[in-house]
């Protein structure tokens, strides 16, 4: 029982970097990104190219979060901005075209079958807490990751000039940018931040398990759903949506392979039904 | 004595050429109708595949476009229109082809109780929920053995009909289903309900205020874009024969029908027929090319969202004023003396 539920916080933890850029961006800007998985598996498929182009698995890692950020800070500037407005639809429309072009041109490029990202043994490795229980050395700095990035985002939306900049233009951008602020290069930046979550969160998926160019929707539903029932608003709701998610899915997996994914869909609707507002509702 | 003049307003909707265009379109069907006789069976086949692209389409149109609720998980009710009209006919004997209307209908009324959660997001998140939705609907077909789970199974029920015949049947309901529910959508458009419909799309706080039921229109139009995606969903398979959960409930027939709605032009009737015709003939020229052509498409969905915003029909009604379904209503000032 209480394997179970170590397993499901570790799955979260993975699940927690995955919702992080999702509810940065719809906190922000009120963007729905459904690209949102595929850019995932970009960030995964970005590291294992410049690893093919000869460069140290580690080095390759790390470098792929600058480019992402690049990627994330150019797409919002002159694509994504062109979009925003009261109606949903142009953003919806892009986005779900961002990423039918994403998948096609990964399907294309690295052909559809899984790879993972090589971590010399790392994902093997597991530390011994008892006689009976151990856990994988990767998932638990997995979720070390996922908590640091829990509590770096709060603290930056909390206390640094930019974080309240992103405060600003999420209550209201004309008074933010009669305030001096350029209200389009604050969002472009929020997509940057979101971008390196993102690579963050495609590397370590890749090393932990494998990525296939059709696997972006499935990480976007499951950073949605971990959004919507931890709670707009705040980023430990997120965390604590995820955790929930991971649990719940891991249950299901236990009771029948094919019911874990299914059992965290369930619990999402049941969420929404009974606490529509998410488990921790908050404005940031 | 001066003449009172008088301002004088009067309602305009049609135009002089729509009933001649009623009758160039009678004319089209019944035209249509007479293909079994003449032409090869794979152009029926193709018929009755871009048929149920279409209708999926018309009624994403009914609920983005004109329901302002962008779903990406219409193909929850494809499906299940699917899978209905699969269990009635091989498991309780009804006629495939009479299992296609209920196909449609149970769709429908299941949509109604689905609603109660989608509705509880708005914009973006609707969107996504809605595909939640869908993804459980495809796990849950998964699951179910009697069905062939994941694996799927054949429709075993048109076994004793055959081949020419069964062709014949499946293409002229297919006609019927497209001329029904472009009737069905224009009609609707053009009552007192399709109005309050077009006041909620453009301003929901102000339609209320006009004593609008807003919660329960949109439900209406919810359940009726359901239907007729159920209808296109128990359809297709009719025509197809196999049927399997990834291919009832994949997300590409609403990628499909977002692609042909925004090409076509969003929110009038002509979109999704432009829209449709557009997406045929690139898919004949071009879907060789697989991934490329699925790219060119996504690709095409961008642009044309930034810059073509209006769509191709939208351009066209912009720039001549045609419109081949007028839903809008234009006052016209006509100045009389008056006694």
């Amino acid at each position: 029982m209480f394997e179970l539920l170590l397993q499901g916080v570790l799955l979260g933890g993975l699940y927690t970097l995955f919702a992080l850029g999702l509810s940065l961006m719809f906190g922000v800007m009120r963007l729905t990104n459904t690209a949102h998985g595929d850019f995932i598996i970009l960030g995964a498929f970005g590291a294992l190219a410049l690893n093919g182009w000869g460069l140290n698995p580690w080095v390759a890692d790390v470098v792929v979060l600058p480019i992402a950020a690049l990627l994330g800070y150019a797409i919002q500037r002159y694509v994504l901005n062109k979009t925003l407005g009261k109606d949903p639809v142009p953003s919806l429309v892009v986005t779900f075209g961002l990423s039918i072009v994403i998948q096609n041109a990964l399907l294309e490029t690295f052909s559809a079958d899984p790879r993972s990202i090589e971590s010399n043994g790392l994902n093997i490795q597991s530390l011994a807490l008892s006689e009976s229980l151990s856990v994988g050395v990767l998932p638990t700095l997995i979720l070390l990751i996922a908590l640091s990035a829990t509590v770096g985002l709060q603290w930056l939306f909390a206390n640094t000039r930019l974080g309240r900049a992103f405060r600003a233009v999420s209550d209201d951008p004309e008074i933010a940018e009669l305030m001096g602020l350029r209200s389009k290069n604050v969002y472009a930046l929020a997509t940057a931040l979101a971008f390196v979550l993102i690579a963050i969160a495609g590397v370590l998926q890749g090393l932990r398990t494998t990525v296939a160019p059709s696997d972006g929707p499935m990480l976007l539903l499951f950073a949605f759903e971990a959004v919507i029932m931890g709670g707009m608003g705040s980023f430990w709701g997120t965390l604590a949506g995820s955790m929930l998610l991971g649990v719940t899915q891991q249950v299901g997996f236990r009771l029948d392979p094919g019911w874990g994914v299914w059992a965290g869909h369930l619990m999402f609707l049941f969420v929404l039904l009974v606490k529509p507002q998410g488990l921790f509702p908050k404005t940031r | 004595m001066n003449p009172i003049i008088e301002k004088q307003f009067a309602v305009e909707r049609g135009h002089a050429y729509t009933r001649v265009l009623l009758v160039v379109a009678l004319v089209a069907v019944i035209a249509a109708a007479s293909l079994p006789l003449w032409a090869e069976s794979s152009w029926m086949h193709e018929f009755v595949e871009i048929a149920c692209h279409f209708i999926f389409a018309l009624m994403w149109n009914l609920l983005a476009g004109y329901g302002g609720m962008v779903s990406i998980g219409q193909q929850a009710f494809f499906g299940l229109g699917a899978y209905t009209m699969l269990v009635l006919g091989n498991f309780w004997g009804v006629n495939p082809f009479v299992a296609i209307a209920i196909g449609g209908l149970v769709a429908g009324l299941v949509a109604i109780p689905v609603s109660r959660i989608a509705f509880r997001l708005q914009g973006g998140y609707f969107a996504i929920g809605t595909w939640v939705i869908a993804e459980v609907f495809r796990l849950s077909f998964a699951n179910l053995s009697a069905v062939g789970g994941g694996a799927g199974t054949t429709l075993t029920a048109l076994r004793g009909i055959d081949k020419a015949s069964r062709e014949s049947w499946t293409y002229w309901i297919a006609l019927l289903c497209v001329v029904a529910s472009i009737s069905l959508v224009y009609l609707f458009l053009r009552s007192k309900r399709g109005l309050a419909l077009l006041a909620i799309r453009d301003n929901p706080v102000a339609a209320e205020s006009q004593g609008i039921a807003v919660g329960s229109m949109k439900l209406a139009v919810y359940a009726v874009a359901a239907c007729g995606a159920g209808l296109a969903g128990a359809l297709y398979f009719v025509g197809n024969l196999r049927i399997s959960p990834d291919a009832a409930f994949s997300v590409n027939w609403t990628a499909f029908a977002i692609f042909m709605v925004v090409i076509g032009g969003m929110g009038r009737i002509e979109g999704p027929l432009v829209g449709t015709l557009v997406f045929w003939l690139l898919s004949k020229f071009f879907s060789d090319f697989g991934s490329w052509y699925l790219m060119g498409l996504g690709l095409l969905a961008i642009l044309t969202t930034i810059y073509f915003k209006q769509g191709l029909w939208g351009y066209v009604q912009q720039r001549w004023g045609w419109s081949l379904f007028p839903t809008q209503r234009r006052v016209v000032l006509t100045t009389g003396p008056s006694a």
